[in-house]
């Protein structure tokens, strides 16, 4: 039941923070640091308690819930969430300190929803009910729409319809394929039940399959996202404020990576193999279109936005290579440009604030002023574009290894996404923070003590999974080898 | 006339009781609280009673006087009935009390109209589907006409008025139709037998019966009234008539269904298919458009009753207890958001003018009211069918009959509407969430009862969404008990 206190004790968290404000304004901000610090250790020590050796779960929870339809509360933890719990914590953490002088409206229903949206994240990464993980999956859509139609910027109201709109749209296609699912195992078995365990047998002729694994596969490269329903996201990144942001990116899009390796490969084990081709060509297609759409972006934000598609793009060929390296390298993918891509959405709030604008054709020469920014964003831009030795390195030359031996034409395609990579990360770099300064600039305050040692959260990480990667791998091992698929 | 006869039907004798003792009572004394507290009473007892009338239905349900039948369904809805009768009352005091002068009678015609749909409810017979639809039509035109002063509630009862009675008569024709075709007016001996020629009255007679219930339902092609009258109604009666009087239609229309097996001849079918498919599609279409929350949720309930109809559809193709399940589940969300919806509208109207219902009125409503606005948010979501609120129990069970009963096209139909409906709900949300419009009035002081009441329902659509368990498990004992 523990990880079912910890969503609880983050969704309490989050009414506290918002009834506080009104007696103490700085309140609801400190109450949210807490609240995820003390989530992240209550996730170190789930893993430092070790896994059940017999079922490979570090905890489970199960209560009854809906007994008319077999719906229950059924929470598991196995090496996969719990390193995508992890994550989310630690960027909950970084969430709030990257958001702390930002926020000024309506304090404490500003955590009240980061809260909210990280609890919803955290049950989709551990519900092993189908129609809960679709009661999540839909949950963490409505504080992020909060978060972004409130605190966002100038074009907030169109990018939060669109995203809101998305994401709902191919989630009720989900819906609709899972009910469907459910109700073929109840043709088959007399019995009504949503565990994915009891699922994960359901025989299913080829159409069929195919059709309820599309339903699955639409809302989660959706959510990933991936061309050719990525066009909300662009938007989204960019209106939303810095901590939504880093949300979006670091947590919200793993869901669909998370949801393509938990649910569409082992529940449609036979249609997706059909499927590989198609699913890697569009992983291929979104890591080149991503690459080139960044480098023709003007806005440092809108920038980050889109080589997100294109490392979401790796994840999809990671995941339908179909071998151990290509699924570790996903799921490396996903821890890593986690911490990058964050790193980067917080320069680019902080510049904002600093600024005023987002516009790189204002910037210039920032280094002079502020080297300590300079910095880190250099160490960032280098960990995205795939530099040895640092995370997002790990995740994409073990997707390659797995790629290679499926297909080698995409391989080399793929490939030519990380030469992209290196050219749209440093004309950032030297767009915003080389040349000669602007005279904007000359007032321009570098990075203090509080945003140095977010930043140092992230560089650890990174450096940790690029140089030691073992740990994430032998964490996400046993999943992969519990999936019941043939790898 | 037995005993338990008249234990049966006592909870409609205290009603129609208690309407009599609150006309006497009204031209001796008028007071409004006076008024409103035996309105209530009446409501509350007539809702105590069913407890006494369930100890003698037996499975199956009470077949009493050849006119009605009362079975736990029945029972259900009267409840909803009742509860929506009893908020609607506790809404209308303050409401009414600063707008009109004499607010006594519009209680008096409240409980007529919930008697009447109690007998449309439980109607198995052409007489009694016909009297308990003009007792609640006619107490609903005065209602709907009741500020009598003002300008926009007479036409909305004017035009309510002209366009009922014709679905009315079309009603009146079809049953005479049937008549002819089958010889019977009870809806248990209603069959076409093989060798009658009167096939083809049969037909237009029961096509113009599904005319005149897809108006009361105010299904597309026949929804022309909805944006009008709900705009023009006071905002409590558009409630009632959101609620109550499409509630009794839809449970006429299960008994209908249920007992004459109307929606096995193809033709009939596919018109049904017709309307469903149009109503989902146009009401949210048109909903889009709407810059009036009255107007707007007008066609949103166009198209929830058009959701409503994919469970009425499949009842020969999935298992006939789902679809009484979802059925109920349904209505039972659709009352609780639909009252919470036009609740919010009236706490949120200036006592002098119109009812506040022009979007841009609700700019800034999360930073004015916090707690209107969360129940709006959450009567919003819930409408737009999101988890968390019980709108989403509601479309969940909608979208499993129409699986369990293979109706692809139907589920097509209720993905592109609720797509096009999100767009507009959020629409609301987001401009509650704006942020305060310069000019801005304060909002009117609202009273308590209103507040709790109101709160009660927006807890309800989150508590039942969250867990609905309980609401699941009474439906399906009812469910079980009526022999469906």
């Amino acid at each position: 039941m523990t990880i079912l206190y910890l969503i609880l004790f983050l969704l309490g968290a989050g009414l506290v923070a918002c009834l506080v404000e009104r007696t103490n304004a700085n309140a609801p901000r400190w109450i949210s640091l807490f609240a995820f610090i003390i989530a992240t250790i209550w996730t170190g020590a789930i893993w430092l308690g070790g896994a059940d050796p017999e079922t490979g779960f570090y905890v489970t929870g199960e209560l009854s819930w809906i007994p008319a339809l077999g719906i229950n509360v059924l929470l598991k933890v196995d090496g996969l969430s719990l390193v995508l719990i992890g994550l989310t914590t630690i960027l909950g953490v970084i969430a709030v300190v990257s958001s702390w002088s930002e926020i000024n409206v309506s304090r404490g229903f500003f955590q009240f929803n980061i809260l909210w949206v990280m609890a919803g994240v955290i049950g989709v990464f551990c519900a092993y009910d189908l129609f809960l993980f679709f009661f999540f999956w839909e949950v963490m859509l409505i504080p992020m729409y909060f978060l972004i139609a409130i605190w966002g910027h100038e074009d907030r109201s169109y990018a939060a319809m669109k995203f809101f709109l998305f994401t709902q749209v191919s989630g009720l296609l989900m819906l609709v394929a899972i009910i469907a699912l459910v109700w073929i195992n109840y043709a088959n078995t007399g019995v009504i039940t949503f565990s994915y365990d009891e699922l994960l047998n359901v025989e299913l002729s080829g159409t069929v399959g195919s059709l309820l694994m599309l339903g699955f596969f639409i809302a989660f490269i959706t959510k990933l996202p991936s061309v050719p329903v990525h066009t909300w996201l662009p938007d989204a990144h960019t209106q939303a404020p810095t901590a939504g942001s880093v949300i979006l990116a670091g947590i919200l899009l793993k869901t669909g990576g998370y949801g393509l390796i938990r649910f569409t490969v082992p529940l449609f084990e036979e249609a997706s193999r059909d499927f590989a081709f198609v699913a890697m060509l569009l992983g291929v297609i979104s890591i080149l279109y991503g690459g080139y759409m960044a480098y023709s972006q003007s806005d440092f934000k809108r920038l980050v936005a889109y080589s997100s598609i294109a490392h979401m793009g790796f994840i999809l060929v990671g995941v339908y290579a179909f071998n151990e390296l290509g699924m570790q390298g996903a799921i490396v993918t996903m821890i890593a440009h986690g911490f990058s891509t964050a790193a980067l959405f917080m320069m680019a709030g902080s510049l904002q604030e600093r600024l005023h604008t987002r516009e790189m054709s204002q910037m210039g020469g920032l280094w002079v002023k502020a080297p300590r920014m300079g910095a880190m964003t250099m160490f960032f831009v280098i960990a995205s574009v795939g530099m040895p030795g640092l995370g997002n390195f790990i995740g994409e030359f073990l997707v390659l290894l797995g790629a290679f031996k499926v297909n080698v034409p995409l391989t080399v395609l793929a490939t030519v996404g990380i030469v992209v990579a290196a050219v749209y990360g440093l004309s950032l770099m030297q767009r915003s923070f080389q040349g000669t300064p602007n005279a904007q600039v000359a007032t321009m305050q570098d990075f203090g003590f509080r945003e140095m040692s977010v930043y140092a959260i992230m560089i650890v990480a990174l450096v940790w999974i690029g140089i030691y990667p073992q740990h994430v791998l032998d964490l996400a091992q046993p999943t992969l080898d519990a999936l019941g698929i043939a790898l | 006339m037995t005993l338990s006869d008249l234990w049966v039907s006592f909870p409609l004798v205290v009603l129609v009781g208690g309407t009599l003792i609150l006309m006497i009572g009204v031209s001796i004394v008028r007071t409004h609280r006076l008024a409103l507290g035996l309105t209530l009473l009446a409501l509350i007892l007539s809702l105590a009673a069913h407890d006494i009338s369930l100890d003698h239905i037996t499975e199956g349900g009470y077949e009493l006087f050849g006119l009605l039948n009362v079975s736990g369904v029945q029972v259900f809805f009267n409840a909803l009935f009742l509860l929506g009768a009893t908020v609607t009352a506790l809404f209308a005091y303050p409401y009414f009390d600063a707008r009109v002068e004499r607010c006594e009678e519009f209680y008096i015609l409240l409980l007529t109209a919930t008697a009447g749909a109690m007998v449309v409810a439980a109607a198995t017979h052409f007489a009694s589907f016909i009297l308990g639809l003009e007792i609640l039509s006619i107490s609903l035109y005065a209602m709907i006409a009741y500020p009598r002063q003002s300008h926009p509630p007479l036409e909305a009862a004017a035009k309510y008025l002209v366009l009922s009675a014709v679905a009315s008569s079309a009603i009146l024709m079809g049953m005479a139709l049937t008549y002819t075709a089958t010889g019977t007016m009870a809806f248990a001996e209603i069959t076409l037998s093989p060798e009658s020629g009167e096939r083809s009255y049969f037909l237009l007679g029961q096509a113009l019966i599904c005319v005149g219930i897809a108006f009361k339902l105010s299904l597309v092609p026949f929804h022309m009234w909805t944006p009008d009258v709900y705009q023009g109604a006071p905002a409590v009666v558009t409630g009632y008539v959101a609620t109550v009087s499409k509630g009794a239609v839809i449970a006429l229309l299960i008994t209908y269904v249920q007992s004459t097996d109307v929606l096995s001849y193809d033709g009939v079918f596919y018109a049904v298919v017709f309307v469903a498919v149009a109503s989902m599609i146009v009401g949210n279409l048109l909903a889009l458009l709407q810059t009036n929350v009255k107007r707007l949720l007008a066609y949103s309930s166009i198209a929830h009753l058009g959701y409503l109809l994919i469970a009425v559809l499949v009842v020969n193709t999935a298992r006939p207890e789902l679809v009484l399940e979802t059925i109920l589940l349904y209505v039972a969300a659709y009352f609780i958001i639909t009252l919470a919806a036009f609740g919010i509208v009236n706490l949120t109207s200036e006592h002098e003018t119109e009812d506040n219902e022009q979007l841009e009125a609700y700019a800034g409503l999360f930073w004015r009211n916090p707690l209107l606005a969360s129940i709006l948010t959450a009567v919003a979501l819930a409408l737009a069918g999101i988890p968390l609120t019980v709108g989403f129990i509601a479309k969940f069970y909608v979208f499993a009959a129409g699986v369990e009963g293979t109706a692809w096209a139907l589920i097509w139909a209720l993905l592109i509407g609720s797509a096009i409906g999100v767009f507009y709900y959020l629409r609301l949300i987001y401009t509650m969430v704006k942020e305060v419009q310069p000019g801005a009035t304060a909002l009117p002081r609202i009273g308590t009862q209103s507040v709790v009441a109101v709160t009660v329902l927006g807890l309800l659509i989150v508590v039942l969404g969250v867990y609905p368990t309980p609401m699941i498990d009474m439906v399906r004992s009812i469910v079980q008990s009526s022999g469906f």
